[in-house]
């Protein structure tokens, strides 16, 4: 091993104003960690690949032909569903993500060096959007050979991909805070799931809601994820559309106002 | 304190108070400590004496409850933001990115320290020569064995090359080689006039490393000195003596009584420091023999940490003591 050569000190000193361009450029360079994690996991390339592909076809030929979805063939009805679902499930990899790392002890390194601290969580919140993107393309093709046939127009399209990346966003920061939160990487994994599951299914992802008992009914006609699922039907196969638009874009929003300034909270929260 | 510039300009550290409780817990009960600019300070304790809290609330991962402490010349509660820029810290697990190769792991370190892409790329074909990495920089860290990755986890400290570094138990779970290399890193680093922290369990990795050692226990300082000093007061061999069951052994104890570092009346073992060698041990035996004490057998050992510790903190030892060079 060869001499150790170290420069004068003072060249090093960084700025230590935390301004926007450092917090891009950091969370820019998270950002990328994140998603060299998922490009060089198998598990998280293959759930990425598979799960949408498997949902799809369980809904499609096991359910499929069971539920009366009215004049909306069931491949029309089950394709918002399936898409929502997965980004869904998709944004319990922030939480997973987050907590590994919060176990491990990169995180006293990344907080110990001049960075925005708040790159991190932002570094993989950006990483579910690039994954879940991948995922709604992968759906979107199974969609179409299992039979999914939209109506909507150029603008339309528009409005489902600007909805779903901000439902993405809203359910990544909420995540976000699970991670940050579970003591363990085991309840990392299924704490997500729990409240994830019960929520796709309590909605109008797989069958439309008038035949649940009162109270299911009440609780999935109003939840978010029905509103997110309902406006996208809408544009894509021309359903009723009602107030979900509008609706689920605030409950996004909503989610992503409270959930930012907890997030930050318990980041720093670590350090006492 | 009436001093306004409390930390002077030939200490790249100073501790002072320090003070931390963990809820209930209190684990650091006011330490104080200087390391000069350039040297190598070693703050050796058992598991649990407030090394690793020190460090965390040195490198502005912890706060701390009272107590002020200065990392080259800024404080490190009310200029975070800058001791950050002036340290590197090597923590207990080696806290790199195992799906990143140890190159994309430098250049992202560099980035983030705010060196220019420039700067960074050169540091990072610098660092990766220097520790021996060259051939496994294209290979995702978690294949590297545990010596590498420690050698990748300091390389990382050092792309900004900080006046000051902290190392907690840089050592610790290394096999012997790993152990001896890092070692040569580490005092090489001190030549090129680096300031470095480090916690160890090991009296030999301090002794070896450190130009002055503070030693902990209970989240406070029973003992500082360069490693001559310590070991002049606790490092000489120990000889355990069993007295015969035919003799009292609360006399015998009596008899060694100025020479007596630990008595053991179960298995009726006195043991004693051989400050002067033989010539102690000739001295403790003949004032047995004066006292008719019956000696079964003699035996002589290096000291271990554990009888460092039991010296310092037991059996009479004042609780706090500076040790003059």
């Amino acid at each position: 091993m060869s001499e150790i050569t170290l420069r004068a000190p003072a060249q090093a000193q960084p700025e230590c104003r935390s301004d926007w361009y450092w917090l891009i450029s950091d969370s820019w360079l998270m950002a990328k960690r994140s998603v060299m994690h998922i490009i060089r996991s198998m598990d998280q390339v293959l759930s990425l690949i598979l799960f949408p592909i498997m949902f799809m076809l369980l809904n499609r030929y096991v359910l499929g032909g069971a539920i009366d979805t009215g004049n909306v063939s069931y491949a029309n009805y089950l394709f918002a569903g399936i898409l929502i679902q997965t980004l869904a499930f998709g944004a319990n990899y922030t939480t997973i993500n987050l907590a590994v790392d919060m176990k491990e002890g990169i995180v006293d390194r990344f907080r110990s060096l001049p960075m925005a601290s708040t790159a991190l969580v932002i570094g993989h919140i950006a990483a579910d959007l690039v994954r879940n993107i991948i995922s709604g393309i992968i759906i979107i093709l199974a969609g179409f050979v299992v039979g999914f046939r939209p109506n909507a127009s150029a603008i339309e399209w528009f409005y489902v991909i600007g909805l779903a990346l901000l439902f993405t966003l809203a359910i990544s920061w909420l995540s976000a805070i699970l991670g940050l939160v579970v003591k363990s990487l085991e309840a990392a994994q299924w704490v997500g799931f729990v409240l994830i599951f019960p929520l796709t299914f309590v909605s109008s992802a797989f069958v439309p809601t008038d035949t649940m008992p009162d109270i299911l009914r009440t609780f999935a006609e109003n939840q978010p994820i029905t509103h997110a699922i309902n406006a996208i039907r809408a544009w894509l196969v021309g359903t009723p559309l009602g107030d979900s638009a509008w609706l689920s874009v605030l409950w996004s929003l909503g989610i992503i106002v409270v959930s930012v300034p907890i997030t930050a909270w318990l980041f720093r929260r670590h350090a006492q | 304190m009436d001093r306004k510039q409390p930390h002077a300009t030939d200490n790249a550290i100073v501790v002072k108070n320090l003070q931390k409780s963990y809820k209930d817990l209190k684990v650091l009960h006011g330490i104080d400590f200087n390391v000069r600019r350039g040297s190598i300070l070693a703050l050796l304790g058992p598991n649990g004496a407030g090394k690793t809290t020190t460090i965390r609330i040195l490198s502005t991962l912890l706060s701390p409850d009272s107590g002020e402490a200065y990392v080259n010349g800024f404080d490190v509660v009310k200029q975070a933001c800058e001791v950050r820029g002036s340290i590197g810290l090597t923590g207990q697990f080696a806290a790199v990115d195992g799906y990143l190769t140890s190159e994309e792991n430098l250049l992202m370190l560099g980035r983030l320290y705010r060196l220019s892409q420039s700067d960074t790329k050169q540091r990072t074909r610098e660092l990766l020569e220097q520790f021996d990495l060259v051939d496994a920089a294209q290979r995702p860290v978690k294949t590297y064995s545990g010596g590498m990755k420690r050698r990748l986890d300091l390389a990382m400290s050092l792309i900004a090359s900080p006046p000051v570094i902290f190392l907690d138990e840089p050592t610790t779970g290394l096999d012997p080689r790993s152990r001896l290399s890092m070692w040569a890193l580490i005092k090489n680093l001190a030549n090129s006039g680096t300031t470095i922290l480090l916690t160890t369990q090991y009296m030999d990795e301090a002794d070896y490393l450190a130009d002055w050692i503070v030693v902990i226990d209970e989240g406070r300082v029973i003992a500082e000195g360069d490693a001559n000093a310590l070991k002049a007061r606790v490092g000489a061999d120990h000889v355990d003596l069993t007295i015969s069951r035919n003799s009292s052994f609360s006399i015998a104890q009596q008899a060694v009584d100025g020479a007596k570092i630990q008595a053991n009346p179960e298995q009726r073992v006195l043991t004693i420091a051989a400050s002067h060698g033989v010539t102690t041990v000739k001295q403790v035996l003949q004032r047995l023999e004066d006292a008719q004490i019956e000696v079964e057998s003699l035996s002589m050992r290096r000291p271990t940490l554990d009888d460092v510790f039991l010296f310092l903190t037991g059996n009479g030892a004042p609780k706090t003591e500076e040790m003059e060079k």
